[in-house]
């Protein structure tokens, strides 16, 4: 009864937040950044900040995360973060030597107005970046958004180096969005099965999902490279998954390179990859290959055999907001219905879209941006689901309200699986059946009575 | 030369000859930090502790705020509200396993989740309002409300408003003037200090025996302050207040009617000890709950400062601690020989976030047989690391706020066999096929008492002897190399 103090009568709140469903920007944008090859994040700030999202993603992850900071003290907070960046730049080119520093910012140095894009020409013009080596950067001020908007900044960060030589290079960019190492892989393996010639960024697998090679390595081999991200200008089109997660990157790329874009829902689930697959198809400019089709044709079959169960089934979820758009439209083909949900990142177009996902269900369907997990619990109080889907942090609604849970997003810090199994595509969606099924059926051998209890189900 | 050496020295590679500072496997390091790293037998002993990590580190240290977070969290019956934009509060929500015994409320986490207009146009308001949705939901018997960098920088005044909102709600709110900035966690504990010691001395100390200890400095992570409470209660002692294990807002308000302090963690509280000493005249005594020798020595510091200030109450208190101490041994020592058998020769890393925890370690590991050639923290002083220095051999490597870079080189260049350490240490210790035991925040099992001894044992040996390492590649070579040695001649064979 963790949550004991949790009341079901719910009492608007406008000033207080209670057991958060976001974090704050920076650590998106060090997430992104990790998705470079040989880049070493930075974050321009205190010490703690850093420590913290090094923390948080070396749990989710169970790898080492490497990632600089500016340690500001109380005298660069009173006169400005320069120096400390200036040195920064020069003190880790000497001793990491990374491919690329990746420079975020903070409430602390957002706030006290360093420019940072000055202070990274200034470092360029003094020789603190030594030839060939590159500093990317991007604004993550801690009080707008969420952990997602910073994610979106450093995306578009990495697009600013992306230039347009006027010969298009026959490549496809695909921005994942804020997906694990391993769905990232997935995605990359459907565009190869597709044929179709792409630059993933950012791109965390092979950093964050690798071997016990019995060496640490800073910079594993993963990544986009450098090359990559500049010829990334010269892309024929640009296929961003998550309007919150990946459109900034994929609009700036139109805009400066006029490499034409296309923002689609993140591919979890059927319907999501069906529009994924297709406009490669259309990019390609071929037919679905048979082993897609399979695939496919797999995840229909595996609904088709367990449809009865998810049957009308209540479901909260609570996440990011693309996660969120594409679970909800996924539940719904398979004839789930999510009745409560909540992301923490604030934003009025994912309530509608919700809206206009949900609009047909004959319940009363609770959505929230900008909510918080207290909420989420409240609602559940009020009417009850059969399936909690969500981050670690629901493992207390899961428990004080007795749900089954199916861990999903971002953090995961108490089970293991994420960085290897896809949840994106066909056979992503294969593994998100199998998971939700076992958990409800799970829970029905745990609950029938022995008149009941039976072996084949 | 290691790839990573290569890496934090290009020159070597370069020029070898020309690096003297880098023989084999030698890790290199910033120029500026050579004196935050001490060989011992190398030279005299130097160290230069307590400084700012420098800019562009990949320290594996934290800020004020977080000092402050670590030290008041453990208080169960207090609303811990952080004051700032969103972050601060998600990445401190049931950061560690400090258990209550009775209320939970210090595992929610609340924010004033401070936006843009607020950091404008200040967050005052934004608090007070909080401050009113938060306490009737919740009635807590205090709240803190832990000031950020970014309340630093605009400029909130945070003590008014607590005042306030102490008027209001008739409950102590009190500021945390935790801003990340101001320096490293040992700020922290200090600004933790302070918000305590608001506390001690309001509260009726009328019924407290006069063989009385605050336990201090222990968090109660695995029920850790229970086990101590236990001995303590066997001994004839009261326990006031757990400052701050299984912590409660009344027993720290009559905290100042014991007769003794009992530090442990020299930095986290150790200054509420010196406020409480000049403010009420309590001694402190410093102690260490991990490690057989430190546990008996502290009981036993323990039953003679009460032998000697209350002979006639005390009684044979000393003759009951030695009791006490030798049941525990008894019951203790043949598990551990049994473990010891396996672990003898082996070789352990340490780096933990305060010295005084390195020093316990250092000896808890010779009771196992294994010899510590690596030790450092995050915070500690140049006279805890000389005090290192004397216990350790010669060769043993020193270290303060080290970064991972160094840690792996220096891993792999002694060759251990378990690092112990904190969250961000684990994954580098297991990419280099070397055991771990988390001896911080995250640790699932008692590590203090005697009966912590063994089950620091326990995780040693189930750590260091896992099959996994023999899948290492740096050991299969390890172990085709012996086989080789063995043989005399190359070998046929996969397995020795």
């Amino acid at each position: 009864m963790l949550l004991r103090h949790t009341p079901k009568e719910i009492t608007p709140r406008s000033a207080l937040m209670i057991n958060p469903a976001k974090t704050c920007q920076p650590i998106g944008a060090m997430y992104a950044a990790l998705g470079i090859h040989g880049c070493l994040p930075h974050s321009h700030g205190s010490q703690g900040c850093c420590a913290y999202h090094r923390s948080a993603l070396t749990k989710h992850y169970k790898e080492p995360i490497s990632a600089a900071t500016s340690s500001f003290t109380e005298g660069a907070s009173v006169f400005g973060g320069q120096a400390n960046l200036l040195q920064a730049i020069e003190n880790i080119f000497t001793v990491y030597e990374p491919e690329v520093i990746a420079v975020h910012t903070t409430c602390l140095s957002e706030t006290i107005g360093d420019d940072i894009k000055q202070i990274r020409d200034k470092a360029d013009k003094s020789g603190n970046i030594p030839k060939g080596k590159t500093v990317l950067y991007c604004n993550t001020p801690s009080y707008v958004g969420s952990h997602v908007t910073g994610f979106s900044n450093m995306v578009k960060g990495m697009t600013e180096i992306s230039e347009s030589t006027g010969k298009k290079n026959g490549k496809v960019n695909i921005i994942p969005g804020w997906v694990e190492p391993s769905d990232m892989e997935e995605l990359k393996r459907l565009a190869t099965l597709m044929a179709v010639p792409f630059t993933m960024f950012p791109d965390t697998s092979g950093v964050l999902n690798g071997p016990l090679s019995g060496e640490f390595k800073m910079f594993p081999e993963g990544g986009v490279t450098i090359k990559e991200l500049r010829e990334a200008g010269d892309a024929i089109g640009t296929l961003a998954l998550g309007e919150w997660c990946s459109a900034d990157a994929a609009r700036s790329l139109d805009t400066r390179c006029k490499v034409p874009c296309k923002v689609l829902e993140m591919p979890f689930g059927l319907k999501g990859t069906d529009r994924f697959v297709d406009a490669l198809r259309t990019i390609a400019g071929t037919s679905v290959p048979e082993d897609i089709n399979r695939e496919r044709g797999q995840l229909v079959d595996m609904i088709s055999d367990s449809h009865q169960y998810f049957y009308q089934k209540k479901v909260a979820i609570y996440g990011d907001p693309d996660q969120l758009i594409a679970m909800t439209e996924f539940l719904l083909s398979i004839d789930m219905w999510p009745v409560h949900i909540v992301t923490g990142t604030p934003g009025v177009k994912f309530e509608k879209r919700i809206k206009e996902l949900t609009a047909h269900l004959p319940c009363e369907v609770n959505v929230r941006a900008g909510g918080d997990m207290f909420l989420l619990h409240q609602w559940i109080k009020n009417t009850p689901v059969d399936l909690l889907i969500g981050n670690s942090y629901g493992k207390y609604i899961a428990r004080d309200e007795d749900l089954p849970f199916l861990r999903w997003g971002f953090p995961i810090l108490d089970r293991v699986g994420h960085q290897y199994f896809p949840t994106v595509g066909y056979k992503g969606g294969l593994r998100l059946l199998e998971k939700i099924l076992g958990l409800l059926l799970d829970r029905k051998d745990r609950d029938d009575p022995e008149t009941v209890f039976e072996l084949t189900l | 030369m290691t790839e990573t050496a290569k890496a934090i020295c290009p020159e070597h590679e370069a020029a070898p000859e020309a690096c003297p500072a880098l023989p084999e496997e030698r890790p290199a390091i910033f120029e500026e930090r050579k004196d935050q790293i001490h060989r011992i037998g190398e030279g005299d002993f130097s160290m230069a502790c307590n400084r700012d990590s420098l800019a562009g580190a990949v320290s594996q240290r934290a800020c004020v705020f977080c000092g402050s977070r670590v030290v008041l969290y453990p208080i169960a019956d207090a609303l811990h509200l952080v004051h700032g934009p969103i972050g601060c509060a998600a990445y401190t929500w049931d950061i560690r396993g400090a258990l209550s015994s009775g209320p939970e409320l210090h595992r929610l986490s609340f924010s004033t989740d401070l936006q843009e207009l607020d950091v404008v146009f200040g967050g005052e308001k934004k608090l007070a309002k909080a401050l009113d949705e938060l306490i009737p939901l919740y009635e807590p018997k205090a709240a803190f409300v832990y000031s950020t960098c970014i309340v630093g920088l605009i400029g909130d005044d945070l003590q008014a408003v607590c005042k306030a909102a102490t008027a209001r709600h008739g409950v102590p709110v009190i500021p945390v003037q935790s801003e990340g900035f101001k320096g490293n966690k040992r700020e922290g504990y200090l600004a933790a200090c302070k918000a305590m010691r608001t506390l001690v001395g309001t509260g009726d100390t009328g019924d407290i025996s006069k063989l009385s200890v605050n336990i201090m400095g222990d968090f109660n992570l695995a029920g850790e302050t229970w086990i101590i409470k236990d001995y303590l209660n066997r001994m004839g002692i009261e326990v006031v207040a757990g400052i701050t294990g299984d912590g409660r807002v009344g027993d720290l308000r009559r905290a100042h009617g014991a007769a003794l302090n009992l530090v442990q963690c020299s930095g986290a509280t150790q200054d509420l000890a010196k406020m409480m000493r000049d403010d009420f005249a309590i001694p402190f005594k410093k102690v260490s709950w991990i490690g057989i020798e430190d546990v008996a020595e502290s009981l036993y510091a323990v039953a003679e400062f009460f032998e000697l200030t209350q002979p006639e109450l005390a009684g044979n208190i000393v003759e009951r601690t030695a009791t006490l101490v030798r049941e525990e041994l008894a019951a203790l020592m043949p598990q551990i020989k049994e473990l010891r058998r396996d672990l003898e020769g082996k070789k352990a890393a340490v780096y933990v976030g305060g010295s005084f925890k390195a020093f316990s370690l250092v000896k808890a590991f010779r009771h196992l047989g294994m010899e510590v050639v690596i030790v450092g923290s995050q915070t500690g002083t140049e006279e805890d690391y000389r005090e290192l220095a004397a216990i350790c051999a010669p060769g043993t490597i020193v270290v303060d706020d080290a970064n991972p870079l160094e840690l792996s080189a220096f891993l792999k260049e002694k060759d251990v066999d378990i690092f112990v350490g904190g969250v961000k240490e684990r994954p580098i210790a297991f990419k280099l096929g070397v055991g771990f035991c988390d001896h911080n925040h995250e640790r699932k099992i008692a590590l203090e008492g005697f009966v912590g001894m063994l089950n620091f044992a326990k995780e040693v040996h189930a750590s260091v002897l896992s099959p996994i390492w023999n899948f290492v590649p740096r050991r299969e070579q390890q172990r085709l190399e012996r086989a080789e040695v063995l043989s005399e001649g190359p070998i046929t064979g996969k397995e020795a």
